[in-house]
């Protein structure tokens, strides 16, 4: 199936020299919810902005429901939606007028019930008339959320749509973006919150300093890079490894009270190998009083990718 | 494919009247007031005391031209560049950016709406100037096509500041440390022709003198320089204007980054 937008060799340097992307390549498709993990300053607001015409790529191309965004500008920005980041709208405008407003700019005829049907969707009904100053931070969100789908837009960028909102209120703009991908919308999100991406995404690319360091399906990515971790508390400690331990990813911690395995790539194998050890153990007569595994988190993949050879530990250290 | 999409053009438009609506009192009944106090103290009060008029006519006629074009420059170029500025500032403009919207709808939608705001204080000043001094219009429709074009002409010069500034500082130094006192020395309160040489020479220098005269002309059938030559340095400026916008959006300048 045709990707709903391929993005080739794109980089991003500013006049000062500072290159926000790096030759990036990406490939998203049609009707899935991806989310884009880095830290801040990675590149993925300007990545978001090549794509919806606020930044100008310094070279590369971006085609979006297989033309060139470019050359054909005019007819895909109406496909596309863009949530920014920043609480930014005419904050003096009534929440209707401004989500009316905002149908209007992309060229369509008003559309009185969709926009309610948006409103209520976001539990913003209520508020149709208040001015959007008046509103709390995760209604204002919610605002540029609704502003965003008054053109029913085929892609939806959504720039840290949960930043600053409580605990609550991110779980409900969970469920709104689960039913906008029900609905067909493909979603492209930037979160630094790895539950988020976790929860929701169907696939999870993460950048850093501008360079696409891994796209992959979320399970596909857990499995390939997740890793099992077990602390084995021993009833009685043990003064070095048996031989018979050598076989496994083990080392002796806490004074050789625990044994700690870390190992398994992908889950589902790391978990069996516990279970293994466990067995050998018995079999070895050694006894353990308690057994605490933990699988990897996404964040714990994260975590791993960005501290690689190159990542902010390595620069720390050198 | 669509190159203008009309729908597009017509909200920023309505959007941007209405924020002039909304902020009336500043927008419309202050430039409104100060406007007719110009007219009180220097048509009726002081031009009451000048009996030889200037050019032929009573001092509060002539000076009802230079006036008008006073307000208009400072408001044309003030709420246009407001409407980009603000939007600049707060970062609304993604959604400006990132419409299927080009030049053309933004500059009918901005541009527009400060040069239909011009004419209705044009239309203001001119009822509430009838009540203080006695002019004519030899030339109505001229006159309103003539004002219809400084005031597109400063809306666009408006709209560049806009783009141009990055603090209100910079917003408002050209329309009060430039655009007034160049009104004021354009002849709005005397005539040119009055100047002795070389002030008369220095003041032909002055381009407000040629948008004066072009308005006086519309009203009185005669100035101190050609009509033609008013019209057409006009029309330049508004070309000149246009050609830059468009350049603006070609290459992102100010706006994309």
């Amino acid at each position: 199936m045709q990707p709903i937008l391929e993005i080739a060799g794109l980089t991003k340097t500013y006049k000062g020299g500072f290159t926000a992307l790096r030759n990036v390549d990406l490939s998203i498709r049609k009707g899935e919810i991806f989310a884009l993990l880095g830290p801040n300053g990675a590149g993925k607001t300007t990545l978001i902005g090549a794509v919806c015409g606020l930044v100008r790529p310094s070279s590369g191309t971006i085609h979006a429901f297989g033309e060139d965004m470019g050359r054909h500008w005019r007819r895909l920005r109406a496909r596309v939606g863009l949530v920014p980041q920043e609480l930014a709208t005419d904050m003096f405008e009534p929440v209707l007028r401004s989500v009316n407003h905002s149908r209007g700019l992309f060229g369509l005829a008003p559309n009185p019930a969709l926009i309610e049907e948006i409103l209520r969707a976001l539990s913003l009904w209520d508020k149709r008339d208040a001015q959007i100053r008046t509103l709390s931070g995760g209604m204002k969100r919610r605002v540029l959320i609704a502003k965003a789908l008054a053109h029913e837009p085929e892609l939806l960028f959504l720039d840290e749509p949960t930043a600053g909102v409580d605990v609550e209120l991110r779980r409900d703009m969970w469920k709104q973006i689960a039913r906008l991908r029900e609905r067909g919308t493909t979603v492209i999100l930037t979160t630094h919150y790895i539950e988020e991406a976790e929860e929701m995404a169907d696939r999870v690319g993460i950048i850093r300093k501008g360079e696409i360091l891994m796209v992959d399906d979320k399970a596909t990515m857990m499995k390939r890079l997740g890793r099992v971790e077990a602390l084995i508390s021993l009833a009685q400690p043990l003064a070095g490894l048996p031989e018979f331990l050598s076989a496994y990813p083990v080392t002796l911690i806490e004074e050789g009270a625990v044994l700690c395995y870390r190992g398994g790539e992908g889950g589902v194998a790391g978990t069996a190998e516990v279970a293994e050890l466990t067995k050998a153990l018995t079999r070895a007569g050694i006894d353990y009083t308690g057994i605490d595994i933990h699988e990897s988190s996404l964040e714990d993949i994260f975590v791993n990718l960005l501290e690689g050879p190159d990542g902010p530990s390595a620069e720390a250290a050198a | 494919m669509n190159i203008f999409n009309v729908r597009s053009a017509w909200t920023i438009y309505k959007q941007e009247l209405m924020r002039a609506f909304r902020t009336a009192l500043q927008s419309i009944l202050a430039p409104v007031l100060t406007t007719t106090l110009y007219f009180v103290v220097f048509g009726a009060a002081i031009g009451s005391q000048m009996s030889g008029g200037v050019d032929g006519l009573n001092y509060g006629a002539f000076i009802v031209p230079g006036l008008l074009l006073l307000t208009i420059l400072g408001e044309s170029t003030s709420n246009a560049s407001f409407g980009i500025y603000m939007p600049r500032f707060t970062g609304a403009i993604y959604e400006l950016l990132s419409a299927p919207v080009g030049v053309a709808e933004t500059l009918v939608g901005f541009v527009g709406a400060a040069a239909t705001k011009s004419l209705i204080l044009a239309a203001i000043i001119l009822l509430t100037a009838s009540f203080c001094v006695d002019y004519s219009i030899a030339h109505p429709f001229y006159a309103f096509l003539y004002i219809l074009l400084v005031s597109a002409s400063f809306s666009l010069f408006g709209f560049i500041l806009g783009i141009w500034a990055d603090s209100f500082e910079k917003l408002t130094i050209v329309p009060m440390l430039i655009l007034t006192p160049l009104t004021f020395l354009g002849g709005t309160f005397y005539s040119i022709d009055s100047l002795p040489e070389p002030w008369r020479a220095v003041a032909m220098a002055n381009p407000i003198v040629y948008l004066v005269n072009g308005l006086r002309w519309t009203f009185y059938g005669s100035s101190d320089v050609p009509i033609g030559l008013s019209l057409g340095l006009t029309l330049l400026f508004l070309l000149v204007c246009v050609g830059f916008i468009s350049w603006v959006f070609r290459t992102g300048w100010r706006l994309r980054t």
